[in-house]
């Protein structure tokens, strides 16, 4: 999921609150479809990511465009308002209980040599490291790739030499939207969820996308394993109650000593 | 303008004797509110610093009286000094912290909530100050340890502490130290050039506004009779506090007010229209919606169109 996010910073500079309230929306909606029609969320994931990727267009065209230039703060209240809404909506539609995905493969079992393994977060892993490697290749292989990347290493460059800024970064926007979403079917089988754990998956991500480095993708990605293990490790040693305040701890941390992440380069 | 302020004054300070006392109840939050929105304004409008986690202001000053006058019977009077300067404290951690590493922008709205969720989490792990359940005053109606029959006394402190907050924006905004506020928010780096000391004026701005958003917490623990860890310190109370001064207008003396006075009475009375239809959460939704219409429509907010509106009526006349 951090990939998601480091998508959409790294190419918009718009940070965005609703991160963690979108990616529960994903997981809802492969709820939903796995109550309804019977979806299995590893098939499901497609249609949540597609759904995001015009739910995420729609935000970035409708809202995020309108103030593109407009001071960070505005930005900020823009997605904090987003968030809201996003969250107290699940509220209202699905109610306060946490919530879990079945799934047929999540309950099987898997001895990899010495190691037993849950199929469920096998699978999951999988298709992370899928994503992740297709999302590299459409960067760094692709017209359109290029063209976000360039949109977002220097806007006004891209403009000069004839992108379409707008459209380029509302695929973005769509992109790293769908990205979320693709990720919150993926763990629904895996992880309870509920409204309201929105905000700590924003957490997560913020952390993973820091510490692996804003706009790189490997860091995200290496960022995702540390602080995977780091709230893991803090879940065993200390309460389980505890495990956010490792995680709003190593933020703190994080923010103060590396805003640049461990790959970035130093922000300016 | 002047005329217009002391007639809204006499206007509020009668308003108690005729209001009934669900309607004084809805007053009393507005004040209250409205009182918190002013203390946010001083760093977060003024000086531009967005704190989206003063939730830990209220949570840390409430709960400071109330321990100290659950376990020593310290008057709460006294105790709301100690929880304002214990909160002005930690508003000078997280000032100094965010500065000092010059976190800016997005970084210092992180910063600011993940400070505030630590507290959440931290007092609700802690079975001294309650847990997850919080702490609960016992009801004497003894006026030494904050607490009175009458909700009036409870509206004249609102009432008092808004005026007091307001004075001390005003006393601000009219200062060298309100200029160099609003040159670190219009453009920190040309202040910095200039000489100000920017790192000194944005934490002096945090503890004005830490321990008054400190007091205020002991305000709402004696007349809520109840503190509970995600009530004060989670991010819907920072949400309710940064909302009314960005709605009514950020940076302006009137803002906080004027957000205050339009937001509570309509989030109180769908609070209690939605909660009866078992909609919990909806009044949240409004609250996300506003916010994004104003940035995208009033990003200056409320206050100085109805400026503009008063003047020109004064024009007229």
């Amino acid at each position: 999921m951090a990939v998601g996010l480091t998508l959409i910073f790294g190419v918009m500079r718009v940070v965005n609150f609703a991160h963690g309230d979108m990616m529960v929306w994903g997981m809802y909606l492969a709820y939903l479809l796995s109550r309804r029609a019977g979806l299995d969320p590893y098939a499901s994931f497609v249609v949540c990511a597609a759904a995001l990727f015009v739910f995420g267009l729609g935000v970035q065209r409708g809202l995020v465009q309108r103030i593109v230039d407009a001071p960070h703060e505005m930005q900020i209240l823009l997605m904090l308002g987003v968030a809201l809404v996003l969250e107290n909506t699940a509220l209202l539609a699905f109610g306060p209980e946490p919530e879990r995905v079945r799934s047929a493969l999540s309950s099987a079992t898997l001895w990899l040599g010495p190691l037993f393994v849950d199929v469920g977060r096998l699978v999951t892993f999988g298709v992370a490291v899928l994503l992740t490697l297709a999302l590299s290749l459409f960067l760094f292989r692709t017209d359109l790739g290029r063209t976000i990347r360039a949109a977002a290493d220097n806007t006004y460059g891209a403009l000069v030499i004839g992108t379409d800024v707008r459209r380029v970064y509302a695929v973005a926007f769509g992109i790293g939207a769908a990205c979320v979403g693709a990720a919150g079917a993926l763990v629904s089988p895996i992880l309870p969820f509920q409204p309201a754990t929105g905000l700590s998956l924003s957490v997560t991500s913020f952390n993973i996308v820091i510490i692996g480095g804003m706009g790189s993708l490997l860091g995200a990605f290496i960022g995702g394993l540390l602080v995977s293990v780091a709230e893991s490790l803090g879940a065993v040693f200390l309460a389980p109650s505890l495990k956010e305040l490792v995680s709003f701890s190593l933020l703190i941390l994080i923010l103060l000593f590396r805003p640049a992440g461990l790959f970035g380069r130093r922000a300016a | 303008m002047r005329w217009a302020a002391l007639a809204a004054l006499l206007v509020l300070l009668a308003l108690p004797a005729v209001l009934s006392s669900y309607a004084l109840s809805v007053c009393i939050l507005m004040l209250f509110y409205a009182y918190l929105g002013q203390a946010w304004n001083i760093v977060g409008g003024y000086a531009g610093q967005l704190s989206v986690g003063h939730a830990a202001f209220v949570g840390v000053g409430g709960y400071t009286a109330a321990m100290l006058s659950l376990q020593t019977g310290l008057t709460p009077w006294i105790g709301m000094l100690a929880g304002g300067a214990l909160a002005a404290l930690l508003g000078v951690v997280i000032g100094y912290l965010g500065f000092r590493f010059g976190l800016r922008g997005f970084y210092f709205v992180l910063l600011t909530v993940a400070f505030a969720e630590v507290c959440r989490i931290a007092a609700s792990n802690i079975d001294a100050v309650g847990g997850a359940v919080g702490l609960y005053i016992t009801f004497t109606g003894d006026p030494r340890q904050f607490q009175f029959r009458d909700a009036r006394a409870y509206y004249y402190i609102a009432l008092a502490l808004m005026l007091l907050a307001t004075g001390v924006a005003w006393a601000i905004e009219r200062r060298r130290f309100g200029v160099y506020l609003a040159a670190i928010r219009e453009d920190e780096g040309a202040a910095e050039a200039l000489g100000v000391d920017t790192l000194r004026y944005k934490l002096l701005a945090m503890v004005v506004s830490s321990f008054l958003t400190g007091l205020g917490g002991t305000f709402y623990a004696f007349y809520l009779f109840s503190l509970q860890p995600n009530a004060v310190f989670g991010i819907p109370m920072s949400v309710e506090i940064v909302i009314r001064p960005i709605v009514g207008g950020s940076g302006t003396l009137l803002g906080p007010i004027l957000g205050s006075f339009i937001l509570t009475p309509l989030s109180e009375v769908s609070r209690i229209y939605f909660g009866q239809s078992g909609l919990y959460g909806a009044h949240l939704v409004a609250y996300g919606l506003l916010l994004i219409g104003v940035v995208l429509f009033l990003p200056e907010g409320a206050s100085p169109h109805l400026a503009r509106a008063l003047g020109g009526r004064r024009g007229r006349a």
